[in-house]
């Protein structure tokens, strides 16, 4: 079996009105040099295959017909056997 | 004219979109989102509300329901869709509309009544209206900061494709943009909701105009 921690975030060039307030809450509460916040989404994704290329692939899968939003999101992710 | 709205799991505004339609004696039903043959209705209705609770993304999980098979095989056919608030989050989920709404830029869930400018008078939900009608209709939303990209966005506003717009930016949206259409114009999302503001018991009634440009788009279309 194998572990997929899947990591969403907004593109770069896509405003994210959350990571703006949680930037200006830890600024209220004096933390120093924060540059930039974001706040994205953390999906772990437990599943078999044949080999972990397949595996990979089938993740990839996934995660762009559902767990993305293509206007606005991108990903990364890693896969473990576990 | 024979209209369907469709209730989700979640949905909140389906009874107030079928109450709207039958004060203009629409012979409307009410459909589950197991639905599989729209091809009866001259328009189609997805209503505001939480479908499956807005997990993941709003609308994300509700495009891969049956009835929104039905709905792209509508849409196609040239039947009238519409999507208000959750509606127009599901259509742009299931690629009916291009974009997507985020989280307002402004914090918070808003709940106000704001006042739409008509952009395109022509439309099959305009028609009846002038350019620059200013019409005051409910908004309750967190998520209808319109979004999408630059390639998109001139091409909506070169096709006139914007219908509506804030007069203020509530939401963050670009170029203010409150609702707008497909390219073949039968397919149409606002986050307002024209469906609140019917009887002038409740003290707004300017959502009939909504109403009554669609009715004529779909006599007019009738009688072609």
């Amino acid at each position: 079996m194998y572990l997929a921690k899947i990591y969403v975030t907004y593109k770069p060039s896509i405003l994210d009105p959350q990571g703006v307030v949680i930037k200006s809450a830890l600024e209220r509460l004096e933390y120093q040099g924060i540059e930039d916040v974001s706040q994205g989404k953390y999906f772990q994704v437990k599943l078999t295959g044949a080999d972990k290329a397949a595996v990979a692939k089938e993740v990839e899968s996934l995660v762009e017909e559902l767990l993305i939003n293509h206007n606005t999101e991108t990903y990364t992710y890693d896969l473990e056997e576990i | 004219m024979k209209a369907a709205v469709i209730t989700f799991p979640g949905s909140n505004c389906d009874m107030d979109m079928y109450h709207a339609l039958e004060s203009f004696d629409v012979d409307v039903d009410l459909l589950d989102d197991q639905a599989s043959d729209l091809s009866a209705y001259d328009a189609i209705f997805i209503p505001g509300g939480f479908s499956y609770g807005d997990y993941l993304r709003s609308g994300a999980v509700a495009k891969f329901s049956p009835a929104m098979d039905a709905v792209k095989v509508a849409a196609e056919n040239g039947q009238l869709v519409v999507g208000i608030c959750n509606g127009f989050q599901i259509l742009t989920e299931a690629g009916l509309l291009p974009g997507q709404l985020l989280v307002n830029e402004q914090p918070g869930f808003i709940c106000d009544e704001v006042n739409l400018v008509v952009e395109n008078p022509d439309s099959n939900f305009t028609n009846t209206m002038s350019k620059g009608d200013v019409l005051k209709v409910p908004i309750a939303h967190g998520e209808g900061n319109y979004v999408t990209d630059e390639v998109t966005l001139k091409e909506l506003e070169d096709n006139h494709q914007v219908i509506f717009r804030y007069q203020e930016n509530v939401n963050g949206s670009m170029n203010k943009i409150a609702g707008i259409t497909n390219k073949a114009g039968n397919v149409y999302g606002m986050m307002p909701h024209p469906e609140r503001a019917v009887d002038a018991l409740t003290g707004n009634d300017s959502g009939r105009a909504f109403f009554e440009s669609l009715l004529h788009a779909v006599d007019q279309k009738a009688r072609a």
